[in-house]
C-alpha cells in the first residue's frame, strides 16, 4: 500500500513539472525534487525560484503537507523533505538512514477573531484555555471583560473555528496550549489534528480565515504568513514573562533568542524571552546525512547541499520578511551551517 | 482476423481491465485497512471516539458514517419532490415544448457545475440565509450540507426518470385515455407503474452521488468529528474526513482513514445492491 502511494506521489510530483526528470546531467545544473509542508510554501517558492535563476538548477517543491514530506523522504523519492514539526526520536529510528534537520525560517500561529466593533483583544493563558475548551461561551463573560478594560464586548456566543485538515499550524498551537494549560494537556494534547472539545472545522488557512471573517463572534488560529498578508485582526497573547504581545516579524524572531540544541530540534512555543510572541516556531528541511541513496549521483548530492546552504544564507534569509516570515537568528544559522558541514556521500565528506 | 473477432477482442480486453481496476481498488483498500481493524476490531465501526492525539490514539468511524448517511438521506428526501415534479414536467406534461427544453438544459447544467462552486455558493449565500433564519450554529451543519447536496443531486434523478417517463409507450396511455381516464389517472395507473424501475434507479444513482460528495459538504457541514446531535448541529462525513486528514496522516490514522474509505465503498455497494433488488422485485 505504502509503495503504491509513494509511486502515485512520485509520478504526481514528477509530472507536475515536465522538465523535472531525475536524470542528472554532466554539467552543474541539476533538477532537485522536494516535498512537504505547506506553511513555508510562499517563502520556498520565492527562494527556490531565485536559486534556479542563479544556478540554472530547477527545484520542484510539492506542498503536500509535513506528513507527506516525511513519507517522501522515508521512501527516498525526494532530494529533501520539509516539515513544520521535527521528527521525534521514534520517527528518526524508523527512517532508513540518518536524517538531519535544518531550520529555514520562522513563523507563528496568530489568534484571529471577528467581534463586531472590537479591534483589539488581550488574551491571558487562562482565557485561551477557557475559550478553546468551551468553558467560556459568551464574549461579554466577566473573565474576558475584566482582562480587556476599555473594550466593549458584545453579548454574543463564542464560535471556535479550527483546522479540519491535519496541519503543522495546529501542532504548534496545541504545543503552546499544552504548555500553558494542564486541562488542555490531559484532555486534548498535541498533534497535527486534534479531538476538539468545541467548535467547527474549516480547511486550510484560507478556510479558517474565511469562516472567521464571515462569522460574527468567532475566534480561531491561523498561520502568521497568511494572517499578515490578509491583514486579519489578531489578539495579543500573554507570554511566559506575563507580557501581552502582538505577533510581528520581530516578536516572532525573539522567540528563538534562547539556547538552541545542536540538532535544532526544539519547539519554540512559550519562549522565555520577554519580548517574544509565544506561539512561534521553526520550520525545517529534512534530508539524509549520507546523500548516496536511490542511485543519486554525487553531483545531485552536491547540488542538494548547495541549495540547503543557500536557504540559510543571508541573501535568502533577508527575503523571508517579504513574504511575512521571520528570518532565523544568527545562532540558528550557525547551527544549521554546522549540521550541513557533516553531510557525506558514501561516507566521504562533500 | 475478421472484424467480428477484433471487436470481440477489444471488448473483452476493456472489460477485463475494468475488472482488474475494481479488484485492485478493493485489494488496496482491504490491505490498507487491516491495521485499523486489527487494533480496534469491529468496534471501529460503532465507536464514536475519534482521537488522533499521539499516545492515546483511538479511531472510530461512527461519527462519519452517521454524518454521511444522515446528510445523504436528508438530501434525497429534499430533492425527491423537486426532481419528481421536474421529471413529470419534462417527460409528460410539457414534453417536447420549448419550456421543457430550456428547463432540461438548466437541469443538465446543474450537473456540470463543479462541487467547489456549490460549496462557495453555499458558504456565501446559503449559510448567511441560515443564520438569518436562526438555523443551526452559525449556519453550518448537517442540514445546510443536505440542502446543497439536494441541489447537486437533482439533475441525476431528474434526467434519468425524465428519459424513462418519456419512453412509456403512447399506445398504453392512449388506451387509458380512451377508457375515460384523466391525465392524473393516466400518470398514476400507466406512466409511473411502467417507469418506476427507471425512476428508482435514478434516485439510487443520485443517492450514491450524495454519499461520496466531498468538497461542498466539507465547506458546510462544520467538520466536527462527532455524531451530529441534531439535524441542525455540526458533523462530518466519510469522504470529507478522508480528504481533510489524508495529507498529514500516517500509521494507524492512515489505516483508519483507508478503512473509512473501505466502509464508504461497501455502503455504496450495498445501496446499489438494494436498488437492484427493488428494481428486480418490481419488474
Amino acid at each position: 500500500m505504502r509503495k503504491l502511494l509513494t509511486l502515485v506521489l512520485a509520478v504526481a510530483l514528477l509530472s507536475s513539472c515536465s522538465n523535472s526528470s531525475k536524470k542528472t546531467t554532466e554539467g552543474k545544473a541539476v533538477d532537485l525534487t522536494a516535498a512537504g509542508a505547506t506553511f513555508p510554501l510562499p517563502f520556498y517558492n520565492m527562494v527556490f525560484k531565485q536559486y534556479g535563476e542563479e544556478t540554472g538548477s530547477t527545484v520542484t517543491y510539492g506542498g503536500i503537507g509535513s506528513g507527506g514530506g516525511i513519507r517522501s523522504l522515508k521512501d527516498q523519492v525526494v532530494d529533501f523533505g520539509a516539515t513544520d514539526g521535527y521528527l521525534n526520536d521514534e520517527q528518526l529510528t524508523e527512517m532508513p538512514g540518518e536524517v538531519l534537520h535544518i531550520p529555514t525560517c520562522m513563523g507563528a500561529v496568530v489568534i484571529a477573531f471577528n467581534i463586531p466593533g472590537v479591534d483589539s483583544l488581550k488574551l491571558s493563558n487562562d482565557l485561551l484555555e477557557k475559550i478553546f475548551m468551551g468553558d467560556i461561551t459568551k464574549w461579554d463573560d466577566i473573565q474576558i471583560t475584566s482582562n480587556n478594560e476599555g473594550v466593549t464586548l458584545p453579548a454574543m456566543d463564542i464560535t471556535v473555528v479550527h483546522r479540519s485538515d491535519g496541519s503543522g499550524t495546529t501542532q504548534i498551537f496545541a504545543d503552546f496550549m499544552t504548555k500553558i494549560s494542564e486541562k488542555w494537556a490531559s484532555q486534548v494534547g498535541v498533534g497535527k489534528s486534534l479531538n476538539w472539545p468545541v467548535g467547527m472545522g474549516a480547511k486550510g488557512n484560507p478556510g479558517v480565515a474565511g469562516t472567521i471573517s464571515q462569522t460574527a463572534g468567532s475566534i480561531g488560529y491561523i498561520g502568521s504568513e497568511f494572517a499578515f498578508a490578509q491583514k486579519i485582526s489578531m489578539a495579543k497573547v500573554q507570554n511566559s514573562a506575563g507580557n501581552y504581545v502582538l505577533p510581528t516579524i520581530e516578536t516572532i524572531s525573539a522567540a528563538a533568542q534562547g539556547e538552541i540544541p545542536a540538532d535544532t530540534r526544539i519547539m519554540l512555543t512559550n519562549s522565555s524571552d520577554p519580548a517574544s510572541y509565544p506561539i512561534s516556531g521553526f520550520t525545517w528541511l529534512i534530508f539524509y546525512k549520507d546523500q548516496a541513496y536511490n542511485n543519486r549521483s554525487e553531483d545531485q548530492a552536491k547540488q542538494t547541499v548547495d541549495l540547503l546552504k543557500w536557504m540559510v544564507s543571508e541573501k535568502a534569509q533577508n527575503e523571508a520578511p517579504k513574504v511575512h516570515y521571520a528570518p532565523l537568528p544568527a545562532a540558528a544559522v550557525e547551527k544549521a551551517k554546522a549540521i550541513l558541514s557533516t553531510v557525506t556521500y558514501n561516507g566521504n565528506p562533500l | 482476423m475478421n472484424s467480428d473477432k477484433i471487436t470481440r477482442l477489444v471488448l473483452s480486453l476493456g472489460s477485463f481491465i475494468l475488472i482488474i481496476v475494481a479488484a485492485g481498488m478493493v485489494y488496496s483498500l482491504v490491505m490498507g485497512s487491516i491495521p485499523a481493524f486489527k487494533t480496534f476490531g469491529f468496534k471501529f465501526i460503532f465507536s464514536n471516539n475519534w482521537d488522533p492525539t499521539y499516545g492515546k490514539e483511538n479511531y472510530g468511524a461512527l461519527p462519519f458514517i452517521a454524518g454521511t448517511l444522515i446528510s445523504s438521506i436528508l438530501a434525497l428526501l429534499i430533492s425527491l419532490p423537486l426532481s419528481f415534479s421536474a421529471s413529470l414536467f419534462l417527460g409528460e406534461y410539457f414534453k417536447g415544448t420549448r419550456v421543457a427544453r430550456i428547463l432540461s438544459m438548466l437541469v443538465d447544467l446543474l450537473a456540470g457545475i463543479p462541487s467547489i462552486v456549490y460549496g462557495l455558493w453555499g458558504f456565501y449565500v446559503l449559510r448567511p440565509l441560515m443564520i438569518e433564519l436562526g438555523i443551526g450554529s452559525q449556519g453550518f451543519g448537517v442540514f445546510t450540507a443536505s440542502l446543497i447536496l439536494a441541489i447537486m443531486i437533482i439533475p441525476y434523478a431528474t434526467s434519468l426518470s425524465n428519459e424513462i417517463i418519456a419512453m412509456v409507450p403512447n399506445d398504453l396511455k392512449e388506451a387509458a385515455y380512451s377508457l375515460g381516464a384523466t391525465r392524473l389517472e393516466v400518470i398514476q395507473t400507466v406512466t409511473i407503474p411502467s417507469a418506476h424501475s427507471g425512476i428508482i434507479a435514478g434516485y439510487i444513482l443520485s443517492f450514491g452521488r450524495a454519499l461520496g460528495e466531498t468538497m461542498a459538504v466539507t465547506m458546510l457541514i462544520g467538520n466536527s468529528n462527532k455524531v451530529p446531535d441534531s439535524l441542525f448541529g455540526t458533523g462530518n462525513s466519510m469522504a470529507s474526513v478522508i480528504a481533510n486528514q489524508f495529507g498529514e496522516a500516517d500509521g494507524l490514522k492512515l489505516s483508519s482513514l483507508i478503512a473509512i474509505g473501505l466502509l464508504l465503498f461497501l455502503i455504496t455497494a450495498i445501496v446499489n445492491g438494494i436498488g437492484k433488488l427493488i428494481i428486480k422485485r418490481m419488474q
